[in-house]
């Protein structure tokens, strides 16, 4: 990364990848949506259908995933409105670095308790107590 | 007084089929997924603080909890604009990603159409679950 060109805003760097992880994290939320809604629509077909394919949603492994699937809309919304600002707010340009290192901030900081009310059934399933 | 000055790049070249009646289509485009990113922001978030993380989260997600949900306006309609701005903002990404790594014109074209045919389907099949639910379904 360091013979990158200097003043381009795309390049390496912060720029760069904060663009990949954008574009990672919306192709898998959108295939995820695909199925998302399909699986909703089971409530037209019967609540025993609806309620067979949410009881996967509940299971440890995919209850991780859906915290995966949480942290990468979160990421995409903060970086989208990092974007934004960068696209319409006139010192955005020149923050975006900082910006990135903030939204990164606000990420974890929502992630930690989001992830632990998420798993606190699945924690408590698999090495709490029966009580 | 119209002036018109030939892509010094292409020189000779008319732009062809699909290239010329264009208009203003992709600033458009770039423009709403920003304003459309804007609103799922809160769409979205919110969806996923109150069935993932809220009282329970998904452990108490069951048809019954869908039936109560959508037996209110305010939530049927959230879900029905949260449907269709994000799965229109989620497929002109795809149109991007598509246009930026498919080159050859056949594959770019299939790729497309297969993810305009998703896309139409998805959005019909949620509207019309949306409108169609019945909560006393046995």
């Amino acid at each position: 990364m360091a013979s990158a060109p200097a003043g381009t805003l795309y390049r390496g760097g912060e720029g760069m990848w904060s663009w990949v992880a954008h574009r990672i994290t919306g192709v898998a939320v959108f295939f995820f949506l695909l199925v998302h809604v399909m699986d909703t629509a089971l409530v037209r077909v019967s609540p025993a259908a609806y309620d067979a394919v949410i009881a996967t949603y509940k299971t440890p492994i995919v209850n991780l995933m859906e915290v995966g699937l949480v942290g990468a809309v979160l990421y995409h919304a903060l970086n989208g409105i990092r974007i934004v600002l960068v696209d319409f707010w006139e010192p955005g340009p020149r923050h975006q670095k900082a910006m990135l290192r903030g939204i990164l901030v606000v990420w974890l900081l929502l992630m930690i308790p989001g992830a632990y009310f998420m798993m606190i059934h699945t924690i408590e399933y698999l090495f709490g107590s029966t009580s | 007084m119209s002036l018109e000055i030939a892509d010094p790049r292409s020189p000779g070249a008319v732009p062809s089929g699909r290239a010329r009646n264009r208009g203003n289509f992709e600033k458009y485009s770039w423009i709403f997924m920003r304003v459309s990113g804007l609103v799922l922001v809160f769409l979205v978030l919110g969806h996923l603080l109150i069935m993932n993380v809220l009282d329970g989260g998904v452990q108490r997600i069951n048809f019954g909890f869908v039936a109560g949900r959508w037996s209110s306006p305010f939530w049927q309609t959230w879900d029905l604009l949260q449907l269709w701005l994000a799965m229109l903002h989620g497929a002109n990404g795809m149109r991007t990603v598509i246009n930026d790594y498919a080159e050859k014109p056949s594959t770019n074209f299939r790729l497309r159409m297969l993810l305009y045919v998703v896309t139409v389907f998805i959005i019909a099949l949620g509207t019309l679950v949306i409108f169609t639910f019945d909560p006393n379904l046995a």
